[in-house]
């Protein structure tokens, strides 16, 4: 599907040049044109981007990745094209952009939406030949009791034979004759080493048709219930029996017993009686995966608590970061504090660490026996910071207003340096107090350029991850859940648990859970943002 | 629209990283399903070169092994060094597209995982089998077929400071409990646990009360009943609840945490594994290595862990991997340096008589009578219930902790049931 995608997609990616001449080339001659010292930089760029695209087309094409040799021949294409056209400024613009986009943004979106309606997971994870292969490979049993055979492989003009020996006396057979006895062959250690009329495979050519080899049954007799003989490592043989067959008029599976087993809708072949054969394979469900999230009740129960407790995490994590950036920002704008170039950049410093690693010195501090803030800042308390349910939010809230409010205290100083001075001043003219001045200049002016700011951070903290499963795990657990949620998870943390952790992975499912979670945040960002714009028209 | 960009892009990353790095190459396969057999018949060039993929653990020890098989058979191997969380997961999302390993360095209790997903082919030691420690074999067996060759068998003990208590009359872990009282120091005895708790390192004093994950056959294969219900469990859930009350269970001390009390000398003994002892001798403290006592009665069995080598079913050279993962890794020179250079006692019997290692010798007494770790897929979700339900009944956030064990029971039956 990707190569659809793909090809279509990028093919339009530079968009076609508009008809109408560009006036604006300041003065100069563009360096489409000119071979002035930026024609030479752009050759340079150019050749160095084509040299790595080449290079990435030759391995890929070595591994046999026709959607990305595909992917990256468009993209070749379309930088000479863009960069070396007289007709393509906008192209120049826009390509670095849209090849980024694609690579990044639609391709992921796009196959995560693709997963959500297939069954790709744990015993689903291939195609349906690969699961006739592997169903076949693991249903080949050893005879019991059957002796191990030290093996020579043969070859008779191109066709291999297995050579052992068998009561002291050297056999020989093929995939079609079976085991024979062969006059004159002589052996040693019990292995033969000269067959008349067959050549024997010294070790490089055992290793150039190792395929073969590996694949080759030769059977013990005519009856095929007795087995038939095969080596893996070229040096024993065993006599192995096959416990199911494959039809491929039917598409069908038998065994020994004569149970047949049909391909079902959801990749397995299943019997009558309803036994499935692992593997399975990846197959097409439709909206299986989403009306799974609602019916099962395993996932339906914690889920009302997980999407509240989401809600009130991301709402009050945007309002106390914001409020105390905001305060910060206001405080350190007066003119009359000394040394707020000190104190800006002391603010921002959790701003500078990556939040996952925060997050884990945060768990460490707050671990309620050897943390340092029980052991020393509260002389040896055991107050169960991460274990307590209710602690537990509290917790997770304060340590993500340590990480947000320099953002917001950033954004606020920005945005509040931005407000002109003479607003202000007439405000005071016209007799406003301090306060009144706050509330009714500097807030609605400032809203307008950090409301729609918030609306991403609630946005990025609806799925803020990295802090519940570093500082919590979503811990502590509730008591007895069906799956293993706890009180301070979140929506994407509940699907990484359910999807991931309870061991059997469900790729599927995943993606058809992060696909309604990105419904229920593009929704939320709608309506905040077209809330926001009203705060424009002021 | 110019706005919800990063919205769009917030939302999206995260959806990114629920379909993970690789899914990119596995469609691109899936578009083109034709190639990777072509090359297969081209692959001449590729023979007398395996491909092995091992973890960060293992990588130092396979090194010169694999540099021996080299020069005994002139088979290239590239080691393709994979991050440890990451290699299950990897292996089995590459095999599939083709470019998976031809090679896979492992323990066995990933062995349901890869066989429910058809990424590995079994393997036939043949004769050999008889010479490996049967709990060795068996770990590596699902559904009655070998999936992998092991070398390196590893399990729990009690391991002891001598410094702090030179000897242990203790019979019964309660014993044990009094005795480390007697050493005067800040903890008599820690097994670590941790947020999500840590069924295996309570393992031992689980199986002392009878009650395993599973129940066992005669011949030691573990079979789908749960085993940790009824009467038995819920004696070592009250157990539990007891040590958690004592405060000798402690639901804050996790493994570094553990290891750190030991090494400081907090504690005269910690339950835990080979892994550690390395760094417990580095610091210079002199060590014993001990059965742990019977918590219930009976005899405390820890879980036993093996490492081996698996073969993938895609490999293109089969007959390589073979040669070196069923004749090679299995004699007994090469199972004897695997245990020189990594310190875990051989699979092989042959070379396991050769251990004379105080240290590894005690590991191997404690584990002589346990069982592997089950190997079912199921059991990733057996572990979260698990341990959960443990840590809360030893922090005591779980009121009841029969009720707590019950519930507990109750879900991973479910999830036995519905993954079937």
């Amino acid at each position: 599907m990707s190569q659809q995608t793909l090809s279509t997609d990028s093919a339009g990616a530079p968009p076609a040049p508009p008809p109408r001449p560009r006036p604006s080339r300041s003065g100069g001659v563009s360096h489409a044109r000119d071979y002035g010292r930026g024609f030479w930089v752009k050759v340079i760029l150019v050749a160095l981007i084509d040299a790595g695209a080449v290079y990435g087309i030759l391995s890929a094409a070595a591994v046999s990745q026709w959607g990305i040799v595909a992917f990256l021949v468009v993209v070749l294409v379309a930088v000479n094209w863009a960069y070396f056209s007289r007709r393509a400024l906008p192209a120049k613009y826009l390509l670095p952009g849209l090849v980024f986009l694609f690579a990044y943004v639609i391709f992921a979106a796009a196959y995560t939406g693709y997963i959500a309606f297939t069954n790709y997971g744990d015993g689903h994870n291939s195609t349906q030949a690969d699961a006739i292969e592997a169903i076949q490979i693991q249903s080949e049993q050893r005879v019991e009791g059957s002796d191990a055979y030290p093996v020579t492989i043969v070859s008779q003009g191109g066709e291999l034979g297995l050579a052992v020996v068998q009561d002291g006396q050297v056999e020989v057979g093929t995939a079609d004759q079976p085991l024979e006895p062969v006059e004159g062959a002589t052996e040693a250690d019990g292995k033969p080493s000269e067959v008349p009329g067959w050549d024997v495979l010294n070790f490089a050519s055992i290793a150039q048709q190792q395929d073969a080899i590996v694949a080759l049954r030769v059977p013990v007799s005519d009856e095929p219930a007795d087995g038939s003989l095969r080596t893996q490592d070229g040096s024993t043989a065993y006599i192995y029996q096959s416990t199911m067959t494959y039809d491929p008029a039917t598409d069908t599976m038998t065994d020994a017993d004569g149970t047949v087993y049909t391909p079902d809708d959801h990749g397995s072949f299943r019997a009558p009686d309803g036994t499935a054969l692992t593997p399975g394979w990846k197959v097409n469900i439709g909206f299986e995966n989403f009306t799974r999230a609602f019916t099962d009740s395993r996932i339906s129960g914690p889920f009302i608590s997980i999407l509240i407790w989401n809600f009130v995490f991301a709402i009050l994590s945007v309002a106390t970061t914001f409020a105390l950036g905001l305060f910060l920002a206001v405080v350190f704008n007066d003119p009359r504090i000394r040394g707020r170039k000190i104190y800006r950049s002391l603010l921002i410093l959790p701003y500078a660490f990556p939040g996952f690693l925060a997050a884990l010195v945060w768990k460490g501090m707050l671990n309620p026996d050897f943390g340092f803030i029980n052991e020393t800042l509260l002389g040896g308390a055991s107050i169960p910071w991460l274990t307590d349910p209710t602690l537990a939010k509290v917790s997770v809230l304060l340590v993500n207003l340590w990480l947000g409010f320099p953002y917001m205290f950033l954004v606020c100083t920005g945005a509040l340096q931005s407000i002109p001075g003479d607003v202000l001043e007439s405000a005071r003219m016209d007799g406003a107090s301090a306060g009144r001045v706050q509330r009714s200049i500097v807030f609605p002016l400032l809203m307008v350029s950090v409301a729609p700011l918030l609306v991403a951070s609630f946005a990025f903290n609806f799925n803020n991850f990295s802090l519940i499963y570093m500082l919590t795990g979503g811990g502590p657990n509730f008591e007895g859940t069906p799956i293993v949620v706890g009180h301070t998870d979140i929506l994407i943390s509940m699907v990484y648990s359910v999807a991931f952790e309870s061991g059997v992975k469900q790729y599927g499912f995943a993606s058809a859970l992060s696909v309604l979670i990105f419904f229920i945040v593009g929704a939320i960002s709608w309506w905040g943002f077209r809330r926001t714009r009203r705060l424009e028209e002021l | 629209m110019r706005r919800s960009i990063p919205v769009v892009a917030a939302a999206l990353g995260l959806a990114l990283t629920m379909t993970a790095c690789s899914s990119g190459s596995s469609n691109e396969d899936d578009a083109t399903p034709k190639p990777s057999a072509a090359a297969t018949t081209s692959a001449p060039a590729l023979s007398g070169t395996l491909t092995m993929w091992v973890d960060e653990t293992r990588i130092d020890v396979m090194k010169p092994i694999v540099a021996e098989f080299q020069e005994q058979t002139g088979i290239k191997v590239d080691l393709v060094q994979k991050v440890s969380g990451d290699i299950r997961t990897d292996f089995v999302k590459q095999v599939p597209t083709g470019q998976g390993p031809d090679v896979v360095i492992g323990a066995h209790d990933w062995t349901g995982e890869f066989v429910n997903n058809g990424v590995v082919a079994p393997i036939e030691l043949g004769d050999k089998a008889a010479g490996f420690a049967s709990s060795a074999v068996q770990a590596f067996t699902y559904d009655g077929k070998l999936y992998g060759s092991p070398y390196a068998i590893e399990n729990i003990a009690l391991v002891r400071n001598n410094k702090l208590l030179p000897e242990t009359k203790a019979n019964s872990f309660d014993d044990l409990i009094a005795e480390g009282k007697t050493a005067k120091v800040k903890y008599p005895v820690v097994i670590q646990q941790g947020d999500a708790g840590d069924a295996y390192h309570l393992y031992p004093l689980q199986t002392s009360f009878d009650a395993p994950i599973f129940t066992q056959t005669a011949d030691g294969s573990y079979t789908n009943e749960l085993g940790l219900g009824g009467e038995k469990g819920e004696a070592f859930a009250k157990y539990l609840a007891k040590l958690g009350n004592e405060k000798v269970l402690l639901a804050t001390l996790d493994g570094d945490k553990a290891k750190q009390a030991f090494l400081d000398g907090q504690t005269p003994y910690i339950v835990t594994g080979p892994w550690n002892t390395t760094a417990f001798k580095e610091a210079g403290m002199d060590i014993s290595v001990l059965p742990v006592p019977s918590a219930g009665g009976s005899e405390a069995k820890p879980f036993v862990g093996v490492q081996g080598a698996f073969i993938s079913s895609k490999s293109k050279n089969p007959l390589l991997a073979n040669e070196f993962v069923t004749n090679f890794l299995t004699t007994e020179k090469v199972q004897t340096e695997l245990y020189k250079a990594g310190g875990r006692l051989p699979a092989l019997t042959a070379s396991a008589e050769q251990v004379d290692d105080p240290v590894l010798k005690g590991f191997n007494e404690a584990g002589a009578t346990g069982a592997p770790m089950p190997s079912i897929p199921e059991m990733g979700a057996m572990w979260a219930f698990w341990g959960t339900t443990e840590v809360q009944i030893i922090s005591g956030q779980a009121k009841d902790p029969v009720k707590a064990w019950d519930k507990m029971v109750t879900n991973m039956q479910d999830a036995v049931d519905g993954t079937k």
